[in-house]
């Protein structure tokens, strides 16, 4: 338990810079409302705050204070998934400060920019937030040390190799001299630093504060309701803005009627936005909704008003039936084996479009001045929403400025789509050098997204005599996210991003399939909707990994075959993919008979850089009611940084695809979005989740992703145990269309 | 019309059908109480009334009267309540957003029913969590009541007090 000496200190920090807003910092534009207090409430556990411009450094990742405080600056978005904490230990570690005096800070897209990008990227998707920056923090950390240390050696006039770092205390054996950090930052800052490469990182089976369960470096102020979102910014002088867009995807506005809200109270105004939106802007975010609910707005539908998730359906059912160049891995001939096998099994699987709902609904506040356009965003990549304020407030990049906010969730929607920091910026170009905080309404929200892509999958494989499998054909359907997003990445009509999971290699996506078959043909028939997709937590391995490990359990069954002996057999070239698998059948005791009436099912696929594997044991009460009696997981992310939150990502991961493949389902009609709020599109509650038990089993010699791997399994080993107790296959998601409910 | 929040007596000039919720946040400025759905299914916008969880996103300030609301900001005043310190122990939010409204039911729970068992728990927390939080808040419940001792939840996860520290 943190001591209460601890607690008060921060408390107090907090409630004190809670509504502080120094009016001078505002004009210059650097820190506002948030994050705005003095360096001298270095309490451990300090929450972030953004980077001043005139903060002294050691070098741009380290800024040593006299009192020796450490402040380590990182750019990559901090949403619950642990990346601050993990990436403050990587630095400490190298760094050897003491880890009770480190507070983070967060330079900004226009610092970054204004030092050539020395922090590197800002994007936290793709589970890169570690992986991708590990090497270049560490290098950051440990040349920051050196030159530490160089410092100490020139004052007392000894040679560096004579001195040893401990918690931020330089020591001279010889002497018995002893100096810390915070006494030398600033003379090491005036010296060159050294090569980067030439530094030796430690070797991470020594480390003392990376790789291990560190408590969150930011807390404590989720449990008092002090922590700012971005629906929570309060600035000098601000407005709020309700916005409707096009309820169906692709249409603009036709008119609205202004004059029928203009005397509601607190509101100043009702104003187009872009080609396709209505906000209201008012005193308050509740005024400026009511009258938004009570604005006669017309609608173009742009010829979209018709399409239906019925319609939809129907393109990917011919989608999987069409002939043409779609492949994506051609290995042997997979289709002539499989029709000359001993047996076949075939199998239709379809997924649902899901929406993102993150707790926090998106948002954004923008202020804009001829010549300065500036945002507060919740954002997974402060980069993106930083050229999407350039773009849309006409102005250059170096007369922007994005201040970000941890989000209230991510789950993806908050990284390369950023029509929010668009829409504010425009709201606020209506209202020069006044503030606006837009908030979607949950219904817009969930109306509104770019959704995880609905898919269908035509699986085919051959059995010989001995039941083993002679070939696969995957032939897979549906909306691509590339349409979406990224056009330029699809060539040909072919677009293997929709493939992931089923690659032959690990690099450069880290979505190798796990398995080894004589024939193996992989196809995407690319059949696109009007409505927006996205990425969403995992991506395109939830479908696939659904689409093949229940498959791979109907050849099982069809070959007659013990579930992970069928799996085990067809790994042999896939050590790691095998490791995991071995090591969740083993803590859930696979081979040991069930009691009456609990059924098993297994599951193991790859993503983001890392192997996972899940078993799940459950019961099935009068054929329809679930109820899960264990979930094991078994994680290798290569390296583990911090072991507790790497498991609160897998328990999270659990809960998420636990909603995805039982409840949730995001439907069409008349064009637009049928489901509005959670009473439509039910997200779990606490009662229906298992406790998850992780076994994480690292092998130490890569480094892969952690907050999007571990999704793609639970599904799959859930459905494969309720098949295993049904007796029948499940193909038709979520289950809600199969009548089945979790308890 | 006076609204008592946190203990303090608040003269709002505000219409009669503002949400409990936005009164709160936009005229008194407490915006601990977070908006999540608008329609009482999600919780983060769980206050008491008279010490009675509710949900202010419905609760039009009309029907609040001369009832005492208490947010989350008044919960404790340095995180001392049995919950925050559990919440605290265990890392239990993740992106916190939800977390003022499970804070808040969740300490609503122990003052009804001191020791929960996880049937109490599952029927009194039904506030949403997107990152899924859920495991961990089952454990802060029972280390907050003192049915489990914090390094016993921790040996679950293969971490100590000392090892977190």
């Amino acid at each position: 338990m943190t001591t209460t000496t601890q607690n008060n200190q921060v408390v107090e920090n907090a409630s004190r810079r809670r509504f502080i807003i120094d009016t001078s910092v505002v004009g210059s534009g650097l820190m506002l409302g948030i994050g705005s207090f003095s360096a001298s409430a270095a309490a451990p556990h300090n929450p972030n705050t953004m980077m001043s411009a005139t903060s002294p450094e050691v070098n741009a990742w380290i800024n040593i204070k006299p009192d020796d405080t450490v402040v380590i600056r990182i750019v990559r978005s901090e949403m619950g998934q642990g990346t601050r904490t993990g990436l403050a230990q990587l630095v400490a570690e190298e760094l050897e400060c003491n880890w009770k005096k480190i507070i983070t800070e967060s330079p900004t897209p226009g610092q970054s920019l204004s030092r050539k990008r020395v922090w590197g990227e800002f994007s936290t998707g793709g589970s890169r937030g570690i992986r991708i920056s590990e090497d270049y923090v560490r290098r950051g950390a440990a040349g920051a040390r050196i030159m530490l240390v160089q410092a100490a050696a020139n004052q007392w006039n000894v040679s560096p190799s004579e001195l040893s770092v401990d918690k931020g205390i330089i020591s001279h054996k010889a002497s018995g001299r002893k100096i810390s950090y915070g006494k030398v930052a600033e003379a090491a800052a005036k010296l060159s630093p050294p090569d980067p490469k030439s530094i030796q990182l430690k070797n991470p089976k020594d480390w003392k504060v990376a790789g291990k369960p560190l408590a969150r470096l930011d807390t404590f102020d989720k449990v008092n309701g002090t922590k700012i979102y971005g629906t929570d910014l309060q600035l000098p002088g601000m407005l709020c803005a309700a916005i409707k867009q096009s309820p169906v995807f692709g249409g603009k506005v036709k008119s609205f009627d202004a004059n029928k809200v203009k005397n509601f109270r607190g509101v100043k105004a009702a104003v187009q936005v872009g080609d396709n939106a209505v906000a209201v802007v008012a005193d308050t975010w509740w005024r400026a909704k009511v009258a938004l609910d009570s604005l006669p707005i017309e609608w173009d539908e742009m010829g979209n008003g018709s399409i239906s998730s019925v319609e939809i359906k129907k393109q990917m059912e011919e989608g999987l039936q069409a002939v043409g160049d779609f492949w994506g891995r051609k290995e042997g001939d997979a289709p002539a084996a499989i029709k000359t096998s001993n047996k076949i099994v075939e199998a239709i699987y379809s997924t649902p479009f899901q929406a993102h709902a993150t707790m926090e609904p998106m948002n954004a506040t923008a202020r804009y001045t001829n010549e300065k356009a500036e945002a507060w965003v919740p954002t997974q990549n402060g980069e993106a929403s930083h050229a999407t304020l350039a773009e849309a407030s006409g102005l250059p990049l170096n007369q922007c400025e994005i201040y970000k906010l941890d989000p209230g969730m991510g789950l993806g929607r908050r990284g390369g789509t950023q029509e929010y920091v668009t829409q504010a910026i425009r709201i606020a170009k209506q209202f020069p050098g006044i503030p606006i905080k837009m908030i979607w309404s949950r219904e817009e929200d969930m109306t509104h997204d770019y959704y995880h892509p609905t898919a269908m999958a035509k699986m085919q494989a051959g059995l010989d005599s001995n039941g083993n499998i002679t070939g696969i054909h995957i032939k897979t359907s549906g909306p691509s996210i590339n349409a979406t997003l990224n056009p330029m990445a699809i060539k040909n009509g072919k677009d293997n991003r929709q493939l992931q999971g089923f690659d032959e290699a690990v690099a450069p996506v880290g979505a190798q399939l796990g398995y080894t078959f004589p024939n193996l043909l992989t196809e995407y028939v690319m059949r696109n909707s009007h409505v927006p997709v996205g990425p969403w937590r995992g991506v395109n391995t939830n479908q696939n990994g659904l689409f093949m490990e229940c498959f791979i359990e109907e050849c099982a069954r069809a070959a007659g075959k013990d579930s992970v002996a069928f799996r085990q057999a067809l790994m042999k070239n896939h050590p790691k993919h095998l490791g995991v698998l071995n090591a969740a059948a083993k803590k859930a005791n696979w081979s040991k008979p069930l009691p009456s009436g609990v059924h098993r099912g297994v599951a193991q696929f790859m993503g983001y850089g890392s192997y996972s594997a899940c078993v799940a044991e459950v019961s099935v009460t009068g054929g329809s009611l679930v109820k899960i009696k264990r979930l094991v997981f078994a994680l290798d992310c290569g390296h583990v940084v911090n072991p507790y939150l790497v498991r609160e990502q897998i328990e999270g991961s659990v809960v998420m695809a636990l909603g995805a493949i039982f409840n949730q389902e995001i439907t069409v009609e008349n064009g637009r979005i049928k489901q509005q709020n959670f009473d439509s599109y039910p997200l779990l509650k606490l009662a229906q989740v298992p406790k998850v038990e992780s076994v994480l089993v690292p092998t130490m010699d890569f480094w892969g992703g952690v907050g999007e791997p571990t999704i793609c399994v639970v599904g799959p080993a859930i459905i494969n145990a309720i098949s295993a107790a049904l007796g029948k296959p499940l193909r038709n998601f979520p289950l809600v269309n199969e009548g089945l409910t979790l308890a | 019309m006076q609204l008592t929040v946190n203990g303090k007596v608040h003269n709002i000039d505000v219409e009669a059908n503002m949400p409990l919720l936005w009164a709160i946040r936009e005229i008194i400025g407490l915006t601990g109480t977070k908006y999540g759905c608008g329609v009482a299914q999600c919780g983060s916008c769980t206050v008491y009334m008279n010490g009675e969880p509710v949900r202010s996103c419905s609760i039009p300030v009309s029907a609040v009267g001369a009832m005492k609301i208490t947010t989350v900001e008044a919960l404790s005043p340095d995180n001392s309540h049995p919950i925050q310190k559990a919440w605290i122990a265990l890392d239990v939010p993740q992106c916190g957003y939800c977390q003022s409204g499970q804070v808040m039911a969740a300490a609503a729970l122990l003052k009804r029913i001191p020791k929960p068992t996880d049937s109490d728990i599952d029927n009194a927390m039904s506030n949403i969590c997107r990152c899924g939080s859920y495991q961990k808040i089952r454990d802060g419940i029972h280390v907050a009541s003192g049915q489990k001792k914090l390094a016993d939840v921790l040996a679950f996860y293969e971490a100590t007090p000392q090892s977190r520290a």
